[in-house]
């Protein structure tokens, strides 16, 4: 049986919610020809069918909360219940209410402002940007600006990111109307020295990096890298998605990078939500300062106040300030752990990972890129062996798969990231069940899962014949 | 506190297996230079300690429960159940669903959500959310410049100004071109679009709130050659015709208006909707129905070949993660109200701001600028200025008169009115607007 949809629940007539005593005459306000001919087809349920159809839902659904998710590159770290109480207490300010009357409001964003400068070693910052893409292409618009000041946009045409990159990186770089030129990784699995300085040059904008790469490996040459790019006039960005590993030992500021985004949603604990809402704060390099989007928060001489007098500013990128209530989680995640707690969780992060990578050598899967791995690290399952089937075979065990066919460089790529939150035992069982999966039969993983809410789904017909509502017929 | 469950035993060993020393150690291949840098930071705080500070600072900020101030963000009801069910831990710490097989909760909600938004605009297909309304119209408009394979905007003046900033920000970033149509007497007048324009956008109800009649736009567009992209407040859907029905090929907006809390400004959720012919060009995830390997109906994100993470820099955006839970939250606040629910506080937050509109204009020296008729929001012209009026009824417990940027005309303040207001509320806010501006 499938689960119905809520639209299969509806009944004609049936009320949930009424919010309205009395009942009004759209035409004593508004002329007929502004109105509504047909009511929108929305589901009519009660509050009890309403609560039990998402709560159904909500059981065909796992979360940090229920199982362990190891995905690559997204940080899926415990998110404290203190957070969402947290952001309660500011649920009901208004973006445009006087701002005499948001001075908490905008205090918190200023001292938040200041512990994400301090932790990334950078000079002023956007807290803006709704997510790390976003923040990406603030941060990339900034560099555009900037190099547009000085005369140099119309030469400076080309981003650089290396091969182990984000998706996101070349598709904000596109977004941004630059051109994008891929730098091979070396056999180490970092940065190709040789072929960034072949492609280094006055047509250059901006070299995106991530640091640790998407192998989880540090890039130890990053002052070279950083040098050679100041030399070329290059910026240098870099990419936050992995600074769970060095939050507080090291930061993107001290190793030359000119900008940096920050995922609040992945280092920071503000829930993934199942795609979001995230928030991607953008730290820069005084020299970039000029270029942030409008408004930035600064403290005055009589309170906090948002400054929309930036000349140079790139503009808007989001309307109003950006994702708040996540700031808010990420201050109080902050505030708890202070440097000392942010120092320890990244190492347990790493920690976690190194550890688990032993194990999982110990089962027989392979490290391509054998390196001192950071807070997550890229195997590959022995030879035979399809990285979709052991991933849809760790669903039948119970486990959330790590990221899978990530980083490109690497043939069926299973890039693992524990986070810090996970005990020793939950890593052995992982690493006992990606074990076990290796000794099971070949028609049993190509048919897993099985328990699941749903088997494997066909994707082939979702894309050739795309369903995408109810009451889409075709 | 730091939430790992590490004993030192277990650290011990752990770095005993894998040849560390200590947890310095498993830093010592990084350059010395940037190791171990100076980083002021507060000291930690127990729970409670947290707890009582962000209590001081929300203390500092004086609630705008009730606000009368509109501009893309109003003071809506949020009922308690969509907090409850939104509030559940495997939605709330889930990520994008890539394993379908454990991710039909969101798949499904998403799904339904993309119904419901459809139907709201009258169009075919949603996608799964964008960040807020802002960034929605600005990956709207890229859109049409996509299908178009044009590079020239034309956006109407009342569209919200915040809203035409990112637009600008989106567009000067692709090298295409924003013109703008000024409004005349508060509407969008119908002109002929210039050559080569691949977008033309407009809103309804427009930033002061009035009502425009944008079928005869929407149809210059087409005979131009453009896509018309329509901004509409998703509460007014219930009671508007949809932008699908006047000729809209995009419609986009924000789903705060949904019952989300303000959170002084976000998170909220932007919603993008077209037709099914455009949907290979649009921004953003998508879910489609399918089935499993044993027949079973399931869901799984679709046509991700537009997608960055597929398709790098060739993506149609690059969006990655959007804003799925708020647009849970959205879809659940349109489930508990139903079509009826809907419309009636949709109708009541019109008749409300009717009243307040008659009450003001009561006020010698107050006049009113937004044409008739208007929905819920709506735009007067005060004898002082617009801050400064702000402030004087933010001490007497009002928030009201969002100050109207200056391209529209001196002295202008918005005002807006919800399900949450009584008469009684707006003879109190009249009367506090007596003394300001006495």
């Amino acid at each position: 049986m499938s689960y119905p949809l809520i639209f299969e629940r509806s009944r004609p007539g049936r009320r949930g919610l009424k919010l309205v005593e009395v009942v009004l005459e759209a035409s004593r306000y508004i002329p007929e020809k502004f109105l509504r001919k047909n009511p929108p087809r929305l589901p009519e349920v009660d509050e009890l069918t309403l609560v039990r159809h998402y709560t159904g839902l909500s059981r065909r659904q796992v979360g940090v909360d229920t199982t362990f998710y190891p995905l690559g590159s997204c940080t899926m770290k415990y998110n404290p219940k203190l957070h969402e109480e947290a952001a309660r207490l500011f649920a009901d300010l208004h973006p445009y209410q006087d701002p005499r009357t948001v001075q908490g409001a905008l205090e918190l964003m200023w001292q938040l402002s200041e512990y994400l400068k301090a932790l990334t070693g950078m000079d002023a910052i956007t807290l803006e940007p709704a997510a790390g893409a976003h923040g990406e292409l603030t941060g990339i618009l900034i560099i555009r600006a900037y190099h547009q000041d000085r005369g140099e946009g119309k030469v400076r045409r080309v981003v650089l990111v290396p091969d182990s990159a984000h998706g996101s990186n070349p598709a904000t770089a596109s977004m941004a109307g630059y051109q994008v030129r891929e730098v091979p990784s070396g056999p180490d699995g970092e940065v190709d020295l040789e072929a960034l300085k072949r492609e280094l040059g006055s047509h250059v904008a901006a070299i995106m990096l991530t640091n640790p790469n998407t192998l989880g490996l540090f890039e130890r040459r990053i002052l070279e890298i950083s040098r050679l790019s100041k030399e070329a006039g290059v910026q240098l960005y870099y990419d936050g998605a992995n600074l769970n590993a060095i939050m507080g030992w090291a930061r993107p500021g001290d190793m030359g990078f000119d900008v940096v985004h920050l995922n609040l949603h992945k280092t920071f604990t503000v829930p993934h939500g199942g795609g979001g809402p995230g928030s991607g704060p953008v730290g820069v390099k005084a020299h970039l300062a000029p270029y942030l989007p409008v408004p930035t928060v600064e403290k005055g001489e009589e309170g906090f106040y948002l400054n929309f007098d930036l000349p140079k500013s790139i503009g808007r990128v989001r309307s109003f300030y950006g994702n708040f209530l996540a700031l808010v989680r990420a201050w109080a995640y902050i505030r708890t752990l202070g440097l000392k707690g942010l120092k320890k969780a990244a190492a347990l992060s790493v920690l976690n990972a190194r550890y688990l990578k032993e194990l999982l050598k110990e089962k027989g899967y392979r490290i391509p890129y054998d390196g001192p791995c950071m807070h997550e690290f890229v195997a590959q399952p022995p030879q035979g062996f399809r990285t979709l089937d052991l991933a849809k075979g760790l669903l039948e065990m119970g486990f959330h798969p790590p990221t899978v066919y990530f980083p490109l460089i690497v043939k069926e790529a299973m890039m693992v990231e524990p986070t810090e939150t996970e005990a020793k035992e939950t890593l052995e069982a992982f690493a006992e069940a990606l074990g076990e999966l290796l000794q099971k039969p070949k028609e049993w993983l190509e048919g897993a899962p099985y328990t699941t809410p749903v088997r494997r789904l066909d994707e082939v017909r979702a894309n050739k014949y795309p369903k995408l509502t109810f009451f889409d017929r075709e | 506190m730091d939430y790992t469950p590490h004993t030192e035993e277990e650290i011990q060993a752990m770095l005993e297996r894998v040849g560390a020393g200590s947890l310095e150690d498993l830093y010592r291949h990084l350059p010395k230079e940037v190791l171990n840098p100076e980083i002021a930071l507060p000291e930690p705080l127990p729970e409670w300690a947290v707890l009582e500070e962000l209590k001081r600072l929300a203390g500092k900020n004086q609630p705008a429960f009730k606000a009368f101030l509109g501009g893309g963000v109003r003071s809506h009801h949020t009922p308690p159940v969509v907090q409850a069910l939104a509030s559940r831990g495997e939605f709330l710490t889930a990520y994008t669903p890539y394993q379908p097989e454990v991710s039909q909760g969101v798949l499904q909600a998403t799904f339904e959500y993309q119904t419901m938004v459809a139907e709201l605009a009258g169009l075919e297909v949603a996608n799964a959310s964008m960040y807020d309304g802002a960034t929605a119209l600005a990956e709207g408009v890229l859109l049409a410049l996509r299908e178009t394979g044009r590079m020239r905007v034309l956006v109407s003046q009342g569209v919200h100004p915040e809203y035409r900033e990112v637009l600008r920000s989106y567009l000067e970033a692709v090298g295409a071109e924003l013109l703008t149509l000024p409004l005349e007497r508060g509407r969008t007048p119908i002109r002929e679009i210039p050559e080569g324009t691949g977008a033309v956008v407009a809103q309804n109800p427009n930033y002061l709130g009035a009502l425009e009649d944008l079928a005869p736009l929407a149809e210059a567009a087409h005979r131009a050659g453009a896509l018309f992209v329509a901004v509409a407040d998703p509460l007014s859907l219930g009671v508007l015709e949809p932008p699908g029905a006047y000729g809209a090929d995009i419609a986009v907006g924000d789903g705060q208006v949904l019952g989300l809390p303000m959170g002084f400004g976000g998170p909220h959720f932007g919603y993008l909707a077209t037709r099914k012919a455009f949907v290979r060009q649009m921004p953003g995830r998508l879910v489609s129905e399918t089935v499993d390997a044993e027949g079973k109906r399931g869901y799984i994100l679709t046509l991700q070949a537009r997608e960055q993470y597929i398709r790098r820099a060739k993506a149609k955006s690059n969006i990655t993660t959007n804003a799925q839970l708020t647009a849970l939250m959205g879809a659940m606040y349109l489930a508990a109200l139903g079509p009826l629910g809907l419309k009636e506080v949709a109708l009541k937050s019109v008749a409300m701001a009717h009243r307040l509109w008659e009450l003001l204009l009561e006020i010698p020296g107050v006049e009113p600028f937004t044409p008739k008729p208007f929905f819920n929001e709506f735009v007067l012209r005060l004898p002082k200025e617009p801050e400064a009026v702000r402030e004087a009824l933010a001490a007497r417990g009002f928030h009201a008169a969002t100050p109207v940027p200056k391209e529209y005309g001196e002295n202008l303040a918005l005002f807006a009115a919800t399900e949450l207001h009584r008469e009684e509320d707006l003879l109190a806010l009249q009367a506090a607007m007596r003394e300001v501006l006495a």
